[in-house]
């Protein structure tokens, strides 16, 4: 087997203060605690990511999958739990509880996100290429050929003219907008992409190219991928193993074709049934 | 002087306020200390953080120097002289070298400061970052983390786009390593005289509330990339058509008469030591 390069334990993420029924594990109307209103959007979520492999999260909306992505990308602050990066301290290290600037220092060297809304991932009035640069910059580049030299080869790699690297994401498609986020998310070589329905809202001939791309991006670069989405036809394409949320919690997980195939869980079923 | 006022108008408490957080600033090269700017008898942003600057230092035996945009006859430097003067008998001068006070807008006197000069600068906009992060508490935390990212892409877009930086004055700069700074608007030209100068630099901004410093020999080093060398305003081939002088920060000027293209130093009180005194 691979080796793993993320350990996620016992992630929490809550919304509210919770009380001594949802603490102590009562009944949720769904995610939401009938007493005092606590969402748990996440409740005791263990995941473990290995080399190489893109890894399915799929889920209902609601169900937690970007809060999953958001808070491994510090944009939310977690409730309780850990994660460790094998390559980060030796894997010893919970990366929640490191200090803002160690957190950056894993944002900008050892992840890369790209957000189910460009606006999240892009500064829309600054040039593509300096969207991409802003990533090595953060990194600690200062060089500005070098850089550019960078993210000319990175907008290549997503079918990008160079041409239109001074021209701002806004002027860009929605694919194209994309793409962009890829390649800035590809910027550093980080070894885990954090891929947050990426494919959403785009028509079919963009998807495919966006899921050819991802494809392309695990065979050359060697990345680990997790990637959230709630097309499972996506899921089926890409990933090896996929994990089933629902209100927060981890219901199902196993390889890719054996959930879609022979799901255990009613609810997986009924998810995998819908599609057909 | 006009004693129905303390002693350079503001009274001890203020004064020594401010004198404290201008310890603060020295003490911290380039970190914006907040300090409770008082009112004055001129509007915001006429001045007014510089002048409190000046008001708390000055003391009966120093001799001030006031100009705004090099120039010792703007009605601005005029004004302020003429105020400080009032409430604090002190002597006033237009030769650098003779102040051991110079209280400036927009430029920094062509002949170097030596040791026991202080230059006082005044700012508009203390935070060289407001220009890519609007938010205040966002900046605290990107200074308190040196985290400054968002200024160098913002170089780095203006060399994609335009080719060269487009910044012609406040060009950020970084003190001792650690904090990135904005100089005042002074031109390009005057950055350098900034590093590792003999004299104290403090600069005040009394609408935003802030005095920062830069202490004698400390380094300045103008935002650049590796391989990008920061440049100045280019003046080869032009002199001052008054006293001649070449290698200093000029105006350029046109004859209304003629429509004649001609430069003048902007630092009026160096021009007119170069001409032997004569204006």
């Amino acid at each position: 087997m691979n080796k793993k390069v993320l350990s996620i334990k016992g992630l929490t993420v809550r919304y509210g203060n919770g009380c001594a029924h949802c603490k102590s594990g009562g009944t949720l109307t769904k995610n939401r605690c009938p007493i005092c209103g606590t969402v748990w959007a996440l409740s005791h979520a263990d995941v473990d990511l290995y080399q190489g492999e893109i890894l399915g999260i799929v889920g209902e909306s609601g169900s937690g999958k970007s809060t999953l992505m958001k808070s491994l990308y510090f944009d939310f602050d977690i409730t309780s739990g850990e994660c460790t990066i094998e390559n980060y301290k030796e894997g010893k290290q919970n990366i929640f509880t490191e200090s803002m600037q160690q957190k950056r220092y894993i944002k900008n060297n050892l992840m890369g996100m790209v957000y189910q809304n460009p606006v999240l991932g892009l500064r829309m009035n600054y040039s593509a290429a300096g969207n991409i640069a802003e990533k090595l910059i953060a990194a600690g580049r200062r060089e500005f050929h070098p850089m550019t030299d960078r993210v000319k080869e990175l907008l290549k790699s997503v079918d990008i003219l160079e041409e239109r690297m001074k021209e701002p994401p806004k002027n860009f498609s929605g694919g194209m907008q994309q793409r962009v986020q890829i390649s800035k998310a590809l910027a550093n070589n980080p070894e885990i992409l954090l891929l947050d329905e990426v494919t959403t809202g785009l028509d079919l001939s963009v998807q495919a190219k966006v899921l050819d791309l991802i494809r392309r991006i695990r065979r050359d670069f060697g990345v680990s991928i997790l990637l959230v989405s709630h097309d499972l036809a996506v899921i089926r394409m890409l990933a090896d193993r996929t994990i089933v949320l629902l209100d927060g919690n981890i219901i199902e997980q196993g390889l890719t074709d054996q959930i879609l195939d022979d799901p255990q869980h009613a609810y997986t079923q009924q998810l995998v049934h819908s599609l057909i | 002087m006009n004693n129905d006022y303390n002693f350079a108008f503001l009274d001890e408490g203020s004064k020594r306020e401010i004198r404290r957080s201008i310890l603060k600033a020295i003490a911290i090269p380039g970190y914006q200390v907040p300090f409770g700017s008082r009112e004055l008898p001129i509007g915001r942003g006429w001045g007014t953080g510089g002048i409190q600057i000046t008001l708390s230092i000055i003391g009966k035996d120093d001799v001030l120097k006031v100009i705004d945009q090099g120039s010792d006859d703007s009605v601005n430097a005029v004004n302020i002289k003429k105020f400080v003067g009032r409430c604090t008998d002190v002597a006033t001068t237009t030769d650098s070298e003779a102040a051991t006070i110079i209280q400036s807008r927009h430029r920094i006197p062509e002949t170097s400061l030596k040791n026991g000069q202080i230059l006082v600068l005044q700012v508009p906009i203390p935070d060289p970052l407001r220009a890519v992060e609007p938010s205040e508490r966002v900046t605290k935390q990107k200074h308190a983390e040196a985290e400054y990212s968002a200024m160098w892409l913002s170089l780095y877009e203006d060399l994609t786009k335009f080719g060269e930086i487009n910044i012609s004055s406040e060009y950020p700069c970084m003190v001792e390593n650690r904090y990135v700074m904005n100089p005042s608007p002074i031109p390009r030209f005057d950055n350098h005289k900034l590093h590792n100068s003999e004299g104290l630099y403090l600069f005040g901004a009394g609408r935003e509330k802030k005095i920062y410093a830069i202490p004698p020999y400390t380094s300045v080093i103008p935002l650049a990339f590796d391989d990008v060398p920061f440049k100045v305003e280019n003046f080869e081939g032009k002199h001052c058509r008054l006293c001649g002088a070449t290698g200093v920060y000029l105006d350029e000027m046109y004859s209304s008469d003629t429509g004649e293209k001609f430069y003048e130093c902007s630092d009026t009180g160096f021009c007119e030591k170069n001409r032997g005194g004569k204006s």
